[in-house]
């Protein structure tokens, strides 16, 4: 006996001839997501993988949860072909499901498959024998096959695998499989939560960040490198890019109307996380926008700030709300982090009324009061790089 | 790049005689005083040296000194200390609006178990009036809490001319002085002053940090906050930090060597930084009285500028100050003490609080004049318009 677990993904059955590309960019997000988990082993069979030899089972658990394009898991026992075996097993994993059930009466059915011909009984008998076995075992057993309290599983393969549950996981792609894309990555709610969904889609992930220091402390940095490091729990490494920007706010502040402000910033902050995307060989930006939410983020201000760069740009938020992206950001870890109170102090370049349907030919008009290029070439020398 | 230090009220560095004095500690005393055997009693006997140290510059016995986790536990220890000794004489406090949150809180804690505290307000200059604190005194009043130096203007409470007061009542409320940014800084005699209980932190006096004093006049008494095995007389439970205690006891040795060596060292340094920023930048507000006003803390104010920039903007440049103000886009937060000194909400936002050691030399405050300068003015381009 020993104990595994079982992975299923399902997406990537679609993907014809290139199954074999996707199940082995798996495996190794796989393998990458366990590798602090030692002496544990990946194997690959018939359709789907399994974890073993391991010691915490929490902890396999917990980091395949988070693995891009795993539908869900079993933790089972894996068993010799041998039916007196299963029945022992499934009278062990009844007890232990008894004992922390608060019900009096348990509806149950037994779900058998029989992979391996040569075995003596065929998944209809096994069901019939070992479901009589546990009827007769435990009297609070009743059988439902519609709506049990539990499914018990018994796979006939190489070995026997047994198991009830099934664990629901990320679902989405293998990172790597659909290329990569830069994230902008503020320290606010929605960004880390743009990035989790493209990078769920299988896009790998390289991320920006505009550093306006002394107008924001070297906190409000350690937060978003904070945030990018909860995100490679999901899609693996990635590389941060920390953009100086204080040179090119001061100038827009100086050169150009107040009013403008945000959405000459938003546009340079685009051309620049274009260059660094172009650079990491990444083919679109991602950001965490959604309709209405800011001034700058108007129909009329995402079609200004939309224009100022070629790379298609990908909004995943674009039509939630404000409780949708906090409650996503909950779940995948990343709320707590962004609320942190480490706030800029940049209000001085936020204009009092902010132009709220900016005309682009204006707005391009302003752009050429400064040196836009020289600034931009500035700023891209000196990007501070951390990789995590 | 080289680097200045000017957050000395936030804490200090410690200095190397405080270092090998803590090392020797950790290498040849690891001994638990409570211990019968004579590992135990060579302990005991660093914990009365470090004891000597202090009383010596407190001019007390040393017999009245009891070690602490640091400055919040000796300050919660004698307010709640006091509050839970003398309840069944009366249940009213008196502090004032400027104290250091680990006074405010716990009064706070007091109020919600039925503690009545009169919080006194303090003038522009940040210091008390004898007078309300006279009109507030009543039959029940049973302890009176105030500050020595404020740790953010530095300002200077009367806490001789307090003693004096107290000690002609004929019920006299246990006196209690929040003593931290005061001690081996500006001359402070609890015995000779009337003070009862007196707090102290050694991480502001060069000594580690995790680890602070608090000073018991013989005849007060105090209920412990922390239960155990009755070290210290019963009244601060817990294996003494015997390596901390060490490094305070040579942190106040060495700041009592500087005292001794010139005791007006600090005072000429902070003059010539009030001159300096004072002739170079006309906008910039002294918060607080200049006078009374200990020697190494400076509070001060650029109306219109946030000081949270500022620091950042002095960071860049190597120099370290701090701010009481915090900025965030979200909520505005004025420190309570430049509040409470009734100043405007713009001079408040810009201000910084500069603090200096013995450690501080002539040069660095030269260097550092034109590097203020400087940062005001690069910042004062891209202030709001």
């Amino acid at each position: 006996m020993e104990k595994v677990i079982l992975i299923r993904y399902g997406e990537i059955h679609l993907k014809g001839q290139n199954r074999p590309y996707f199940e082995r960019v798996l495996l190794n997000n796989i393998k990458r997501a366990l590798k602090d988990i030692s002496g544990v082993k990946v194997l690959k069979a018939q359709g789907r993988f399994y974890v073993e030899n391991y010691s915490d089972e929490a902890a396999v658990v917990d980091a395949l949860t988070r693995v891009f394009g795993i539908v869900s898991i079993s933790p089972a026992y894996k068993l010799d072909k041998d039916f007196d075996t299963i029945t022992q097993y499934a009278q062990m994993i009844m007890k232990d499901f008894i004992a922390n059930s608060q019900k009096d009466v348990l509806t149950f059915k037994v779900e058998s498959r029989r992979a391996d011909k040569k075995f003596p009984m065929d998944s209809m008998t096994i069901s019939r024998e070992l479901g009589g076995r546990l009827l007769r075992q435990f009297p609070e057993l009743k059988v439902d096959v519609h709506n049990p309290d539990m499914v018990l599983n018994v796979e006939v393969r190489e070995y026997t695998y047994i198991y009830h549950e099934m664990i629901p996981c990320a679902g989405g792609m293998p990172v790597g499989t659909n290329g990569k894309a830069a994230l902008l990555l503020s320290g606010g709610i929605d960004s880390p939560v743009a990035g989790w969904m493209i990078a769920k889609r299988g896009v790998a992930l390289t991320a920006v960040h505009f550093h306006s220091f002394p107008y924001t402390s070297d906190r409000s940095k350690e937060k978003v490198i904070e945030l990018a490091r909860i995100l490679t729990r999901y899609c693996g490494s990635i590389r941060l890019h920390v953009v100086p920007f204080t040179r090119i706010q001061q100038e827009l502040y100086e050169k150009c109307p107040d009013e403008q402000l945000t959405i000459l910033m938003r546009r340079s902050m685009m051309k620049i996380a274009q260059e660094v995307a172009k650079r990491e060989g990444a083919a679109a930006l991602i950001t965490g926008e959604s309709i209405g939410q800011v001034a700058s983020q108007t129909v009329d201000s995402l079609v200004v700030t939309n224009a100022a760069v070629a790379m298609p740009v990908f909004r995943p938020l674009i039509g939630f709300d404000k409780i949708d992206i906090m409650n996503i950001a909950s779940n995948i870890g990343t709320y707590e982090t962004s609320i942190l109170p480490y706030e800029d102090c940049c209000t001085v370049f936020t204009p009092r009324h902010p132009a709220t349907h900016p005309r682009l030919e204006k707005i391009i008009k302003s752009e050429q009061l400064i040196d836009e290029e020289v600034l931009i070439k500035e700023a891209l020398e000196n990007i501070e790089v951390i990789e995590l | 790049m080289k680097q200045i230090y000017l957050d000395y009220a936030a804490t200090t560095p410690v200095v190397p005689e405080v270092v090998d004095a803590v090392t020797d500690c950790l290498k040849n005393d690891f001994g638990n005083p409570s211990s019968m055997h004579r590992l135990g009693i060579q302990a005991e006997k660093r914990i009365k040296e470090a004891k000597n140290h202090i009383s010596s510059l407190l001019k007390t016995s040393p017999d009245e000194i009891i070690f602490t986790s640091g400055g919040t536990e000796a300050n919660n220890m004698a307010i709640l200390g006091t509050a839970y000794d003398k309840k069944r004489s009366g249940m009213h406090c008196i502090t004032t609006a400027i104290e250091h949150p680990s006074v405010l809180q716990a009064f706070k804690h007091l109020e919600k178990q039925g503690f009545e505290v009169t919080y006194l307000t303090v003038d522009k200059n940040g210091i008390i009036s004898l007078d309300e604190l006279k009109a507030n005194l009543r039959r029940d009043t049973i302890l009176i809490s105030i500050m020595h130096v404020n740790n953010e203007t530095g300002s200077i409470q009367p806490i001789h001319e307090i003693g004096a007061l107290l000690e002609g009542l004929e019920r006299k409320p246990v006196f209690h002085v929040d003593g931290i940014q005061a001690f081996g800084k500006v001359p402070l005699f609890p015995d000779r002053w009337g003070i009862d209980l007196l707090s102290m932190s050694g991480h502001k006096i060069h000594a580690p940090k995790g680890v602070g004093a608090l000073y018991k006049r013989k005849d007060v008494r105090i209920q412990p906050i922390l239960f155990g095995g009755n070290q210290q007389g019963g009244l601060r439970s817990g294996t003494e930090n015997i390596p901390g205690i060490v490094g305070m006891g040579e942190g106040a040795k060495w700041v009592a060597q500087k005292l001794a060596d010139d005791s007006s060292y600090l005072k000429r340094l902070k003059d010539k930084l009030i001159k300096g920023i004072q002739e170079a930048l006309l906008n910039a507000v002294i918060n607080g009285s200049v006078g009374e006003s200990a020697p190494h803390i400076l509070n001060v104010g650029f109306p219109g500028l946030k000081g949270e920039i500022l620091l950042h903007a002095l960071e860049e440049e190597g120099v370290y100050v701090s701010t009481g103000s915090a900025c965030s886009s979200r909520e505005r937060k004025l420190s309570h003490v430049l509040k409470a000194m009734g100043l405007d909400n713009r001079t408040a936002e810009g201000s910084i609080r500069i603090s200096i050691s013995y450690l501080t030399t002539t040069e660095e405050i030269d260097e550092f004049i034109p590097t203020l300068v400087r940062a005001v003015s690069r910042i004062e381009r891209f202030t709001r318009r």
